[in-house]
């Protein structure tokens, strides 16, 4: 048997079909056939994705009529973007002093 | 302004950061590569990097200090084991005292830093592997204390400005 998977919001955006699905539902809440217009792959396999995005609290599916819809749940987005933020404005810092410096070097050539 | 693009890959560690420059790929080897030109731009401001000793070669390393507003002084070493000139560098990374004697209760990190040659520019991806999801957090706070406390005192500040 092998243990059971991850079901947290790093698992679910280690899949690049998973962070396509997300993408997609940033704009607006889609529905599963909608959702899987957009890929090449068939509509179990995108159902499939979409069951671990839930699992992993990402998305929320609710019941429409005869129509299942997706929805994100984005404070849990939020925990990932939250994490990483200073990591990421540091490095913006950082390379935006690396521009400056290519520029500085570029119109007076040594 | 490029965009900088951050990926993760939670199953092995990893953090992908993927940039554009608008200068040939030589000069951003460079910046890269050259002690002096590196502390010019590799510590955010208003933090300053000083290094210390810097050997470029495969066995070599940078021996170097980040030193913040208020005295702060953190000790680094990059080691790099695998250099390909104007394509590629691998290098570990650590926390270290001022003689270079690293400090074994903190996580290293991995890099691998790749440079390419594209249309207008070069584009850089810089790999950086960590040996656990505990120590890609412990490390990616403690680049940030480091580099950049001020560095959000001033973009806050930015932002209100923006937003009033």
């Amino acid at each position: 048997m092998s243990p059971p998977a991850r079901r947290d919001v790093f698992q679910a955006i280690a899949d690049p079909t998973r962070r396509d699905i997300l993408n997609l539902l940033v704009k607006k809440e889609l529905n599963l056939k909608t959702i899987a217009s957009h890929f090449k792959l068939s509509r179990p396999a995108i159902s499939q994705q979409i069951k671990i995005l839930t699992d992993c609290g990402l998305l929320r599916i609710d019941q429409q009529g005869r129509e299942r819809f997706c929805y994100l749940q984005t404070k849990k987005m939020k925990e990932v973007s939250d994490w990483l933020e200073p990591f990421k404005q540091a490095w913006e810092m950082r390379y935006n002093q690396l521009d400056s410096l290519l520029d500085e070097l570029q119109s007076k050539p040594k | 302004m490029n965009e900088t693009i951050f990926t993760e890959y939670p199953e092995g560690n990893k953090l992908l950061i993927t940039r554009k420059f608008d200068g040939p790929l030589p000069l951003v080897w460079r910046a890269w590569t050259e002690a002096e030109l590196l502390d010019r731009w590799w510590a955010p401001e208003p933090w300053k990097s000083i290094t210390k000793s810097m050997i470029f070669k495969e066995g070599g390393s940078r021996l170097y200090c980040m030193q913040g507003p208020n005295g702060e002084a953190h000790w680094g070493i990059t080691e790099y084991s695998k250099i390909l000139p104007q394509n590629s560098f691998e290098a570990k990374d650590a926390f270290c005292d001022e003689n270079g004697q690293i400090n074994a209760e903190i996580p290293s990190s991995q890099w691998r830093v790749e440079f390419s040659k594209v249309d207008d520019g070069t584009l850089v991806s810089a790999m950086n592997t960590f040996a656990s999801k505990e120590a890609m957090e412990q490390l990616v706070a403690m680049g940030v204390k480091e580099g950049t406390v001020a560095v959000h005192k001033n973009l806050d500040q930015l932002i209100n400005d923006i937003i009033q």
